[in-house]
């Protein structure tokens, strides 16, 4: 039996390397099936709660999607309005209410730390999908099957995180994890919206060397996968300011004329200005497989977690 | 006839070996202020071999509970508490820093979601002691100014 039976995933850093590496090699089985050419019974009789208690389009179909494919059904609400949640309900009452309804509680909830609460109320598996600006785990288990499926390996991959790398923290868990699998890392950001000084230090205490660059093609010769973020507009006071940065981050064609033949473009989506439409053509992108790998990664961990394929 | 600088007390409890400056903290903490009915002493800035100078607060007729002593310990963890009955050292406690501080800081982050209406207590986790850092069990994120958030 596998450990991950009835684990909770709150967050990526509770996940050792073996545990990545279970998931990836789970997710890539689960392919065929994610693709409609495979049946799979394995979830049959269980039910798995998705409370979204903010909107949330990928995300939620993607869980519920990995759950119809395993045979499994799903229950829940989007959006709080008509729940009992608009008349004052704690989260940790609805919680103890819905664990009598499923076998395992999808979470998202504009409150940071959210899905560790609703954990400590329930004996069920809580799977965090997005906790304010807190956690994504299990965004950051697509984003790393994604360069594991289409690099081979993670390890010694040169990966530049592009954008506003100071308030993204799903961009930050991904850092951890990146250092963890030994991927050498490259932080390309304006200068307001650098990494965070303690996960620098937390990287340098580890013993792993990073580089930081302001501008793209300083490094794009170098890299194997852009990892390209959103740079919000509310981060900057002056909207003329704010075009200027975004305008200089902007992968197109001609950003890319230096890169390596196999070099990745990868997005969590949706995307704004970030990248222009004309990469989606070149064999660089790969934005959309990796929507699609939301689904064979959520399946493995739904099938780890409920015991499917024991 | 020589005046003593400060007395012995018949029961109650001495908190010695305080960070000098950090007695009027210590007072704040246990709540001393007008409604007391017993004596306080505090003395400030007193010699001491260990630690230089340092500051003792002692009070009458009153004993500290555990929550009280981890809050005493976030902002003096080199005091040592001494339960005092009929004029003996009854027992004799140093305070030590818990791995969590457990109801006895006031949650910052207003994004958090132990800020909300939820039926805990807040909780924070002492990521390192020395200097002191604590970051929330929920949000992760680190606490400043920890003395001004002690409930």
């Amino acid at each position: 039996m596998s450990d991950f039976r009835g684990r909770d995933v709150l967050s990526i850093r509770e996940f050792s390397r073996a545990d990545i590496q279970l998931v990836l090699r789970t997710a890539k089985k689960m392919v065929p099936i994610a693709l409609g050419e495979k049946r799979s019974r394995s979830l049959e009789g269980t039910i798995l709660a998705n409370l979204f208690y903010e909107p949330s389009t990928r995300t939620r179909l993607s869980f519920e999607s990995a759950m119809a494919r395993l045979g499994g059904r799903v229950l829940g609400f989007s959006g709080v309005e008509g729940t009992s949640v608009q008349k004052g309900e704690t989260l940790a009452d609805t919680i103890r209410m819905v664990e009598a309804y499923s076998d395992a509680i999808v979470l998202r909830h504009p409150q940071e730390g959210a899905a560790r609460l609703a954990a400590e109320f329930t004996e069920k598996p809580v799977i965090n999908a997005g906790d304010g600006a807190g956690q994504h785990p299990t965004q950051t288990l697509l984003d790393l099957y994604t360069i594991w499926d289409e690099k081979g390996e993670v390890e010694g991959q040169t990966v530049a995180l592009v954008g506003d790398l100071r308030y993204g923290r799903t961009v930050h868990s991904l850092a951890y994890a990146l250092a963890e699998l030994g991927a050498h890392l490259t932080f390309v950001s304006p200068p307001t919206l650098e990494m965070p000084h303690e996960i620098l230090e937390h990287l340098k205490e580890q013993g792993l060397s990073f580089r930081i660059a302001h501008r793209l093609h300083e490094v794009i010769r170098d890299v194997d996968v852009l990892y390209v973020t959103r740079i919000q507009k509310e981060r900057f006071p002056d909207p003329q300011e704010y075009e200027a940065v975004v305008g200089s981050y902007r992968i197109d064609t001609e950003a890319l004329r230096e890169a390596k033949r196999g070099l990745i473009v990868m997005h969590p989506l949706p995307r704004v200005m970030e990248i222009a439409p004309e990469v989606d053509r070149t064999k660089h992108a790969v934005y959309f497989k990796q929507a699609f790998n939301a689904v064979p990664v959520r399946m493995a961990l739904l099938d780890l977690i409920l015991g499917g394929s024991e | 006839m020589r005046e003593l600088r400060v007395t012995p007390i018949k029961n109650g409890t001495v908190i010695d070996h305080i960070p000098a400056g950090l007695a009027l903290k210590v007072l704040k903490i246990l709540g001393i202020g007008d409604s007391v009915t017993s004596t306080v002493t505090v003395a400030m800035h007193v010699p001491s071999h260990a630690m230089g100078w340092k500051d003792i607060v002692k009070v009458e007729d009153r004993e500290l509970g555990a929550r009280e002593i981890d809050k005493i310990a976030l902002i003096a963890p080199t005091a040592s508490v001494n339960v005092i009955r009929n004029y003996n050292v009854a027992e004799k406690r140093r305070v030590t820093l818990p791995d969590r501080a457990v109801g006895i800081l006031r949650r910052a982050n207003p994004n958090c979601i132990s800020n909300v209406r939820e039926p805990i207590e807040s909780e924070f986790v002492v990521r390192s002691k020395s200097p002191l850092r604590v970051v929330c069990k929920y949000c992760d994120r680190e606490l400043e100014e920890i003395v001004a958030h002690i409930v």
